[in-house]
């Protein structure tokens, strides 16, 4: 038989080995997030935590990274929206009555809200931390810059706790779907390994969900002070 | 048992439907699903109304020919069942039972309940097969297949093409039934022959025809009656991104 | 004399099929591309044929009435297909392959034939692996058998419980292929309902596009009607719905004669009826018969449940009356010794019209052997019970499923209860060695002809018989004719042949809604398959066939006056292909009868009780009956009997003994 394929990116299968590689990158980009954060947990009135911060915003390889990571982001919200527009339009008229809950988990089904609401948060989430700290690496005070500071300003309103509580629970389902589902798409099906690689990114998604919920809500509780 | 029916009405492809409601008495739970359409239909003509046009052909599981939404779920609430073998006494007396056609735009409505699924056969006629002209075969035992390959093929090849995957994928994607017969052919020695190109035709047709794309849920393999598994989807994956790496 | 010329090749039986393969006349590459070929019917036969056809270069059309050529009713096959391949070293051969078939078939089939099918039995297994078809394997990865009815040696390769499934996906992909290549144009829900003859050959048929209900002409050099059987005519059968004979029937309309109409086969192991509302019966694969053994309780009318009988009131009629073959007895046996034990009140079930089929002595004999594959020497009751059933499951699992999912009974804890129904019909349009009719151009492969199984087929020799005619007959036998054809243009399809074959479908459509009658379709269907089953089913007699006979007769007065076809003829009509189906279906069944009635011997699956040994054993009569009943349709349901004697040189006539 010869071959009649138009080129891969275009294809379904090449836009959805897309969306599992830029997941599992944000994933790694994820733990460095999170064991930055835990800094915070040293109890040395942010000394650890601002370290960390001022490597981040100076190294140069971060910096690369950073760019790269924000292509990440764009090429995985985009290629969920292109999917997404094309998955609709795969079924034009609707059932009157689906039963979702009998064959799959709601988050799985509920990938494109639950990206939805983390980019919202995303962009709350940027404007807390990221332009502040970008202000000063291009003003040159980098070096003065104390995100610590920033962080128990902005937890001590309830308000901004309860956005970030829900963004991370977001974060935390938008995972617990996509972590062992970028695996399957990656063609990494096994019947020996799967069951594995499911329940660690459950674990993985508890345990992240738990880090992130936790810097608000000691700062909230006054136990990081 | 009583029931109340709601069964999906339409003409053709080009008018629109809608659900009507048919009350049926006296179901024995003994019933197929289909022999309570078989009733009703009965009556519909007795009384000079136009019966409900179904597809079923060997009413046994195995055809792959009837195809129904009942309740939000392909083939009915039972796992591993077509709706000709789901019988009556899975329901309760009383019961209001939802029937709709298999939903998706790669997949038109020719009349009620009854839908085109010939997208399936023009995504086989793309790369579903090995190209051996008849005969051309060497002996049979010539080539050994160890037991596991073969089993793990027939499991794949068991798919009946009913299409049940699509009409229950939130995204009517049709992955688990490509990637059925993909697998089947790239677990024998045989297939490999052809396994780049098959793989890159098939999906090649399969996005042709308007079939939406997999995002993992596992929906499909759940309903699936004849139990094909998600692995299919991943071995298939790997075989396109290795095939493109190929070539 | 008769019209009826077999064109059987010269020389020994052996040499007969090679030296006419050898000697036929070909048709070259450049013509066969201006040659066109009609194939109705995709099942194993239909769709073997097609790619076989195709990919030789011949333009190929394909009709099938189900939405996919995948749906064919092949598909239902469960058990197995046979191949003479010895590959389990217990001294099988073709001929003994051959031998095994006639002697099933109870001398009624023609032995060249037979033979020549023994001898590509082989090739097909070949053929169907190279193409991917996941067939049974063993742990060395070598193809894995089993034994079926009316054998002693293992030789039907199988796929769990679907191998008519996954031969017919086989065939179906080949098929698929050739539509992608652009040499088979296929026509999916379509239904054949005229043959079109011009100048005394068959150049094409005439189709309803079954969703715009419009009629269609199609020319093609020669027709291939590979339509299946027509056990539907006794309603509840085995078959798929839509399984009907129209095709077949069009066909002895326009001169094609119809072989041994009255042979049916009555499968001894299907679920039993469960009411009236009953549409169609599941069988269960006769490979069940290898590990399951059928009794009924010693006492008439036990009412105890199957496990509260013990072991001693347990009587395993098949083992006590067949020791050699015990309950692999052919299908008819099987089938006859269940109706005489029912009859005689024996039956179970709240019907008493079933008996048992228990695995319970297989549950624990494979148990035991597992244990101790597992290295457990002294296992536990419980243990044995649940390796065993792990073994079961492996073998026969869907089966089982199945049968639980329709009786709402676990299989695994008590005894299944079967009860026999119709499931093949060996009858079918008379063709030659050829497979070509007797309408020149016209041919009937597979199920649709009468040929190979004679009066009684053996399990797992219709997927055989499909696929041979499909892959390795007809693709030469086809070339006698058409390389005589090579001068023909392609006709244009406003020949007034053509106009005429489709007015007379319209014209039978326009009458059947004109009826506007009271009762539906299937109330005339159902009471067809009850005459059938009551008078011409698995006991015939001379006075109940003439009662049928009659019956038939009216009943077709009164379907004509009073059926109530709904909707239009320019829709999705389902109905309305049921209507036409059931009217050419009650036209058969009269002609069953006039079979059954005619050959007053019993022969396999054709039991006369006027024609028994005192035993109650099946008794044929060679001196009169060795011959092949052919019936010329002479219009106004009158038929002319036509006979083909049949010559045994190679195997001696005997009396079938399965004791």
């Amino acid at each position: 038989m010869s071959n009649t394929s138009p080129n891969f990116i275009q294809s379904s299968l090449g836009k959805k080995l897309l969306m599992g590689l830029t997941g599992l990158f944000l994933i790694s980009f994820l733990v460095v997030h999170a064991t930055l954060n835990s800094f915070i947990f040293a109890m040395d009135g942010g000394e650890l935590f601002n370290q960390g911060c001022l490597f981040m915003a100076t190294n140069p390889i971060i910096r690369i990274i950073e760019i790269v990571l924000f292509i990440g982001i764009i090429l995985h919200i985009v290629q969920a929206l292109i999917l997404t527009l094309k998955n609709q339009k795969a079924r034009p008229v609707k059932y009157a009555v689906t039963d979702g809950k009998a064959n799959s988990k709601w988050y799985s089904r509920s990938m494109g809200i639950l990206g939805s609401l983390l980019l919202m948060f995303l962009v709350i989430h940027l404007s807390h931390f990221w332009v502040g700290t970008k202000a000063a690496q291009f003003g040159g005070t980098i070096q003065e810059h104390n995100t610590y500071l920033e962080i128990i300003e902005v937890f001590h309103n309830p308000f901004n706790v309860l956005i970030y509580l829900l963004g991370v629970i977001s974060l935390g389902y938008h995972l617990a779907h996509g972590f062992q589902s970028s695996f399957q798409t990656l063609g990494l099906n096994h019947p020996k390994y799967t069951p594995l690689i499911k329940k660690a990114g459950l674990w993985f998604s508890i345990l992240i969900t738990i880090v992130f919920a936790a810097m608000p809500l000691a700062v909230f509780f006054g136990i990081v002070k | 048992m009583n029931l109340t029916l709601k069964i999906w009405r339409q003409k053709n492809d080009k008018e629109t439907g809608k659900l009507v409601t048919y009350p049926v008495k006296d179901i024995s739970p003994d019933m197929s699903f289909l022999e309570m359409f078989d009733v009703l239909n009965e009556e519909l003509i007795t009384k000079g109304d136009e019966p409900i046009a179904f597809d079923h052909d060997c009413r046994e599981g195995i055809c792959g020919m009837c195809s129904m939404f009942i309740n939000g779920r392909p083939h009915g609430p039972k796992r591993g069942v077509t709706t000709c073998q789901l019988h009556m006494r899975s329901f309760k007396n009383g019961d209001t039972i939802v029937v709709e056609p298999w939903r998706a735009a790669a997949f038109p409505v020719i009349k009620d309940l009854t839908v085109d699924r010939s997208a399936f056969d023009r995504i086989i006629s793309k790369g579903g097969f090995i190209s051996v002209n008849t005969g051309n075969a060497q002996d049979a035992n010539n080539i050994p297949i160890p037991k596991p390959d073969a089993d793990a093929s027939f499991e794949a090849a068991a798919c009946i093409g009913c299409g049940a995957c699509v009409a229950t994928c939130k995204n009517s994607s049709a992955m688990l039934f490509v990637s059925a017969k993909v697998s089947q052919l790239a677990l024998l020695p045989q297939g490999r022959v052809e396994a780049t190109t098959r793989v890159k035709n098939m999906v090649a047709q399969m996005d042709e025809e308007g079939f939406g794309n997999c995002t993992n849920t596992g929906a499909c393999e759940i309903e699936c009656p004849k139990g094909i598994s998600l692995e299919n989807i991943a071995r298939m994956n790997r075989e396109y991104f290795v095939a493109n790496i190929k070539s | 004399m008769s019209k009826l010329d077999s064109k059987i090749p010269e020389g020994p039986l052996e040499q007969k099929w090679e030296k006419y393969k050898s000697s036929v006349a070909l048709v070259n590459p450049a013509n066969k591309r201006s040659l066109e070929v009609i194939v109705v019917g995709s099942g194993l036969a239909g769709a073997s044929a097609a790619s076989s056809l195709a990919e030789m270069g011949y333009k190929v059309k394909v009709f099938c009435f189900q939405d996919s050529a995948r749906r064919a009713h092949s598909i239902a096959a469960q058990g197995g297909i046979n191949a003479a391949k010895n590959y389990q070293n217990d001294g099988d051969s073709t001929y003994r392959l051959f031998y095994d078939t006639i002697k099933g078939g109870d001398y009624r089939a023609r032995e060249a034939n037979v033979y020549r099918l023994a001898s590509v039995s082989a090739n097909i297994i070949d053929q169907c692996v190279a193409m991917g078809v996941p067939l049974a394997r063993e742990y060395g990865g070598m193809l894995s058998n089993r034994s079926f009815g009316g054998t002693q040696v293992q030789r039907t390769f199988y796929a769990a419980g679907q191998t008519g499934q996954q031969l017919l996906l086989g065939a179906y992909s080949g098929l698929q292929r050739q539509v992608g290549l652009g040499t088979i144009e296929m026509f999916a829900r379509h239904e054949m309902l005229e043959v079109v003859n011009i100048e005394g050959k068959c150049r094409g048929i005439i189709a309803r596009d079954l969703i715009s209900g419009k009629l269609e002409r199609h020319f093609g050099h020669a027709v291939l009607l590979c339509t299946g059987g027509y056990g539907n005519v006794f309603y509840l059968s085995t078959n798929a719905m839509g399984s009907n004979v129209t095709a077949a029937w069009k066909a002895t309309k326009k001169g094609a004669f119809f072989g041994n109409p009255c042979f049916t086969q009555i499968h001894p192991t299907c679920i039993p009826v469960s009411g009236d509302h009953q549409s169609k019966l599941t069988l269960m694969s006769e490979s069940l018969r290898n590990d399951g053994r059928i009794w009924v309780p010693k006492k008439q009318g036990d009412t105890r449940k199957a496990n509260e009988i013990p072991e001693e009131e347990r009587d395993y009629y098949l083992e006590r009356r067949y020791p050699a073959f015990g309950n692999l007895v052919p299908r008819d046996v099987a089938s006859r010794a269940a109706k005489e034990r029912c009859d005689a009140g024996f039956g179970v079930g709240t019907s008493k019209m079933a008996v048992y089929l228990d695995f319970k002595s297989a549950i624990a004999r494979y148990g035991h052997s597992k244990a101790l594959t597992q290295g457990i020497n002294n296992p536990s009751a419980q243990q044995l019970k649940d390796f065993g059933k792990l073994v079961v499951e492996e073998k026969y699992g869907n089966l089982f499923e199945m049968y639980e999912q329709i009786t709402g009974e676990n299989p695994y804890e008590l005894p299944m209860r079967i009860y026999p129904a119709v499931h093949y019909t060996m009858g079918g349009l008379w063709v030659d060695y050829n497979l070509m009719t007797t309408v020149p151009g016209l041919y009937a492969l597979g199920e649709a002809n009468f040929s190979d199984h004679g009066a009684n087929r053996l399990g797992a020799s219709a997927l055989m018989q499909g696929l041979a005619d499909g892959y390795f007959v007809i693709p030469y036998t086809i070339g006698a004719y058409l390389s005589k054809e090579i001068a023909t243009k392609a006709i244009s399809t406003d020949h007034e042949a053509f106009v005429s074959a489709e007015k007379d479908a319209q014209g039978i459509i326009d009458k059947l809604f004109a009826i506007k009658g009271t009762k539906s379709v299937d109330h005339f269907h159902k009471r067809l398959g009850k005459i059938m089953w009551d008078k011409c089913g698995m006991a015939r007699n001379e006075k109940g066939l003439k009662e049928a006979i009659a019956e038939i007769r009216t009943l077709r007065e009164e379907f004509w006056k009073d059926v109530r076809v709904p909707g239009s003829a320019n829709d999705f009509n389902p109905e309305l292909e049921k209507a036409g189906r059931v009217a050419d279906f009650i036209e058969l069944g009269e002609l069953m009868c006039m079979d059954a009635l005619n050959r007053s011997e019993s022969c396999g699956g054709h039991f006369r009780e006027e024609s028994q040994t005192e035993e109650g054993e099946a008794l044929r009569k060679d001196e009169e009956f060795a011959y092949v009943a052919a019936w010329e349709n002479k219009g106004n349901h009158t038929y002319e009997l036509h006979k083909e004697e049949l010559k045994f040189e190679a195997i001696k006539i005997a009396a079938r003994s399965y004791k």
